[in-house]
């Protein structure tokens, strides 16, 4: 197996930042943008974009986290029970700008679920998706709006993000199986 | 998963497996707090209630959880079905399994009779109460109640009170305190209680005081008429005089105890109505959580491609 | 088809004779000439004869079954005189004492006659007990003198206790003009209750109604008391308790004519194998816990019972295979006797091998007072091979009954019947 470190602690937290005034300059009135975090690790992500973009024009935008378990289209086949995290939205999402927030987008099934789970809690106006990592290979028609790094990767290799809040250091790796 | 394809009852059932059922049902308390009640999760899995015995509220509260989770429910009830003209048992649990059911939600008069169901279909059984032997779905959702209001079911001091031998809410209970540690007492008149109840590693005491000052909370037992075949009980002022749980009682003890009671009540006999509607009991915290936790089982159990041969 | 009627010269040869009746074992062959005993001894084969090699086996008498329901006429699709009988011989019984609770019952001399001429071609001896009331309703006393006559040995309400201790009292009286006992089926249906299984830990933990064996033993001492204050001949039937033991043990002390019975269910299983809520293990008296077991092979050792008895009880699969509280109650016990009561009783609790063939065929005998006498010269030839140091696996192919409600099938049993020849025919259950 070989790792190689494609961002560090400095290279995310200036991500972060960049995504923030992007996802700013994209809604204008932050007022109505809310927060979702899909566990595990887009909520901490979606708790330091909450941090910076508070820092960066005083409000402090709504922010609620979303286990999407029970959305998932491949409960039946799956012979494990997934560790459920649990749902956390306390308010109502009518005609809120809902931002998703999560670690790396892939085959989009991950995302399909959330926009589903989403519905359960109101009609938002927009909903749009926020990624640390892209790295393609999508299985469903599903784009994000503001993505941290395009990391395209080959068969064989996956990415690895690494966060202080859940792991035990800030970091994206690339890791390639060896034949 | 769980251990076991079924949930047949709590006897040597896996403590770890209780606890995963209960924090799945915390989950799904949540789902039922949202806008609109409902997760896909089985979708496209199809489920009877075999309702053998007549109850409307743990077959509601089976269907409420089986349409959260996107599930086709049926209904048989043994009355609107051919069991009146002498189909047998096989006949008629076969005849359900040839229509391609995933899950069957059985309640029936006689004990061991899910576990005669497994001897004729392959899909997954789940007992909605045996006769005088177990109501397992109800236990859970009685170690749910008690979790949420003491956050652990470990050492917890739990007074049941009525008619235990026929009681399947009890025995139930029983098994599932013991497997998560609780303490249990049985009160209630001592002609109603099986000969050999402390095998199970339960006390008894006939003085209802004595058991209210020493236990966390009661579970209090419907009288059940019907289940009596001859005048076991004297009367209900006498029961009510003896082992009701009266406004006066709950007053004259100083601790906050918390009250249960499975339902349907018998308002003025086990329990006065002024207790069950009082800050006390959790009653219908407890119905709430019986849908949460039923949607926890129906999920944790027919979720999960089945293995060859199973 | 394991039985043929002998048409030539039977010889068993190389085997040991155990004799209960005389206590003798002896090595020795056996000559059967037109289905009698023609020869005991060492002598060489006759011309034309069938030569049955018994090296290593023993022969014995064939075993005597008290108590039976082969339930003709009424539920010939459970078992026929004619099904019994095979299942009979397949477990090495050449005679037998069938139940009067048939439909209509064995309640009358034309019935009992009924029994007596079907029975003519059984090929092992069957005896009818009669009813010792009207319709077994428990008010009113047979014919007890008339059937008697017709060939009744004995009489029964079994299946149904005579709940009423002043019709048991009228009939064990009335018992004293023809001399047979009377053999009660002892729990009382008040105590018993709606009981499905001994009321015990287990009943508890299957939320099955429980009866308990005061059921039995409350009615034990009543019959017991009653057969002592009369003076009358009693036979106490499958017994299943230690309380039961007990009584029936102090009252043997000073009364003479006090028999029982036990099963071999009841020697075998405890209440815990019922865990399974297995209907083949729904009995009435139902099978008690390991201290009760105990006491019946205590019992049993000690003389306090006088011999085995089946109670073999056939159900069709749909009269079986419900929910407990609906299935019959009963098991066939036939084929699988010999294998289980030699298990229990030799191997695990060392009897004696004599002791306990006497327990399957003259002790029986004199109750009835049959003829035991079995390797006299000239006697119709009643005589079972068997093997009993055997061990083998009892399965469906060795059920001869029309029915198979057996918990048996896939047990391992010790000791296992070779060859029974009665009234002419010889079985070959190898």
């Amino acid at each position: 197996m070989e790792k190689t470190v494609i961002m560090n602690q400095e290279a995310i937290s200036r991500t972060i930042t960049r995504l923030c005034h992007e996802i700013i300059e994209n809604n204008g009135d932050c007022r109505d943008i809310v927060l979702i975090g899909i566990h595990n690790r887009g909520v901490p992500i979606s708790e330091r974009i909450q941090i910076k973009i508070n820092d960066l024009v005083g409000v402090e935008l709504k922010r609620g986290s979303l286990d999407i378990t029970f959305h998932r289209d491949d409960y039946r086949e799956r012979l494990i029970v997934p560790e459920i995290k649990g749902t956390d939205i306390s308010f109502s999402l009518n005609d809120k700008i809902v931002i998703l927030v999560d670690d790396v987008l892939y085959s989009g099934r991950t995302v399909r679920a959330a926009l589903d789970e989403l519905n359960s809690f109101g009609r938002a106006s927009k909903v749009q998706l926020a990624v640390l990592v892209d790295r393609g290979h999508r299985e469903l028609p599903i784009k994000a709006d503001y993505v941290g790094k395009n990391i395209p990767t080959h068969e064989g290799e996956h990415v690895d993000v690494t966060l202080k809040e859940t792991d035990d250091s800030d970091s994206v790796f690339l890791i390639r199986d060896r034949d | 998963m769980l251990e076991n394809k079924h949930l047949l009852g709590l006897e040597g059932y896996p403590g770890k497996d209780i606890q995963t059922i209960i924090e799945t049902a915390f989950n799904f308390r949540e789902v039922l707090d949202r806008p609109i009640k409902k997760v896909p999760s089985l979708q496209g899995v199809t489920i009877v209630n075999l309702f053998f015995e007549n109850s409307t509220r743990t077959r509601i509260s089976f269907e409420l959880a089986q349409k959260r989770l996107s599930a086709d429910t049926v209904n048989f009830s043994a009355s609107s079905s051919s069991l009146k003209k002498g189909e047998s048992f096989k006949d008629t649990s076969q005849n359900i399994e040839a229509m391609k059911i995933d899950a069957v939600v059985m309640r029936h008069p006689t004990p061991g009779a899910p576990k005669h169901l497994t001897n004729f279909i392959d899909s997954v059984i789940i007992n909605a109460g045996d006769g005088t032997h177990e109501h397992p779905t109800q236990a859970i959702l009685d170690m749910m109640s008690l979790y949420e209001k003491f956050g652990k079911l470990k050492g917890l001091k739990v007074g049941i009170i009525g008619d235990i031998i026929h009681s399947r809410v009890a025995l139930s209970n029983i098994y599932g305190l013991k497997i998560m540690g609780a303490e249990v007492t049985l009160c209630g008149p001592p002609n109603l209680i099986p000969k050999n109840i402390s095998e199970l590693g339960v006390k008894y005491s006939k003085d209802i005081d004595e058991v209210m000052e020493w236990a966390d909370a009661l579970n209090v037992l419907r009288i059940q008429k019907e289940r009596m075949g001859r005048g076991l009980v004297p009367s209900t002022r006498e029961y009510r005089s003896f082992f009701g749980i009266t406004s006066e009682r709950l007053k004259n003890h100083k601790k906050e105890i918390v009250i249960m009671h499975p339902g349907p009540m018998n308002r003025g006999v086990e329990i006065d109505g002024e207790v069950a509607d009082g800050d006390q009991a959790i009653i219908l915290d407890q119905v709430l959580n019986g849908v949460a936790s039923r949607m926890a089982i129906l999920y944790l159990l027919c979720g999960g491609k089945k293995v060859e041969g199973e | 088809m394991s039985l043929e009627k002998i048409s030539k010269n039977v010889m068993l040869k190389g085997g040991t004779i155990i004799d209960p009746y005389h206590k003798k074992e002896y090595k020795s062959d056996v000559l059967i000439k037109d289905g009698k005993i023609f020869e005991i001894g060492d002598f060489d084969p006759p011309k034309s004869c069938e030569i049955i090699d018994c090296k290593g086996k023993i022969i014995t008498h064939g075993f005597c079954d008290l108590h039976v329901h082969f339930r003709e006429p009424g539920r010939e699709d459970k078992e026929t005189l004619q099904t019994g009988s095979i299942a009979a011989m397949a477990g090495g019984f050449t005679r037998v004492c069938v139940m009067p609770n048939t439909n209509p019952p064995l309640d009358t001399p034309e019935s009992i006659n009924f029994i007596i001429k079907k029975a003519e071609d059984a090929p092992i001896h069957i005896h009818p007990i009669g009813a010792v009331s009207k319709g077994q309703d428990g008010k009113d006393i047979t014919e007890m003198g008339l059937m008697h006559k017709e060939g009744a040995v004995a009489f029964s309400d079994d299946g149904l206790p005579i709940q009423d201790g002043g019709i048991m009292r009228i009939a064990l009286e009335y018992s004293k003009l023809i001399d047979v006992p009377i053999i009660n089926h002892a729990e009382d249906e008040c105590l018993r209750d709606e009981g499905l299984m001994h009321e015990g830990t287990i009943s508890t933990r299957l939320g099955l109604p429980g009866n308990p064996d005061l059921a039995e033993s409350s009615m034990v001492h009543r019959d017991l008391e009653l057969a002592d204050f009369v003076g009358a001949k009693i036979h106490i039937p499958h017994v299943s308790s230690a309380k039961a033991v007990d009584l029936i043990r102090k009252m043997k002390k000073h009364k003479d004519d006090v028999t029982a019975e036990v099963t071999p269910h009841h020697l075998f299983f405890n209440d815990e194998d019922l865990i399974s809520y297995d209907t083949n293990l729904k009995v009435g008296p139902p099978i008690r816990t390991e201290n009760d077991r105990k006491s019946l092979i205590d019992a049993v050792k000690d003389g306090t019972i006088d011999c085995i008895a089946t109670d073999h009880a056939p159900h069709t699969i749909e009269d079986k295979e419900t929910t407990f509280d609906l299935a019959a109650f009963g098991m066939i016990g036939l084929e699988s006797c010999f294998g289980t009561v030699n298990k229990v009783l030799c191997k695990d609790s060392k009897m004696d091998l004599m002791d306990l063939i006497s327990f399957l065929t003259n002790r029986p005998r004199e109750i009835m007072g049959f003829d035991c006498d079995l390797f006299s010269v000239g006697s119709s030839a009643e005589i079972v091979v068997i093997d009993p140091e055997q061990a083998w696996v009892f399965s469906r192919e060795n059920i001869k009954s029309r029915s198979i409600n057996s918990p048996y099938i896939g047990k391992e049993l010790f000791g296992k019947v070779q060859y029974t020849i009665s009234r002419s025919h010889l079985y070959k259950s190898v």
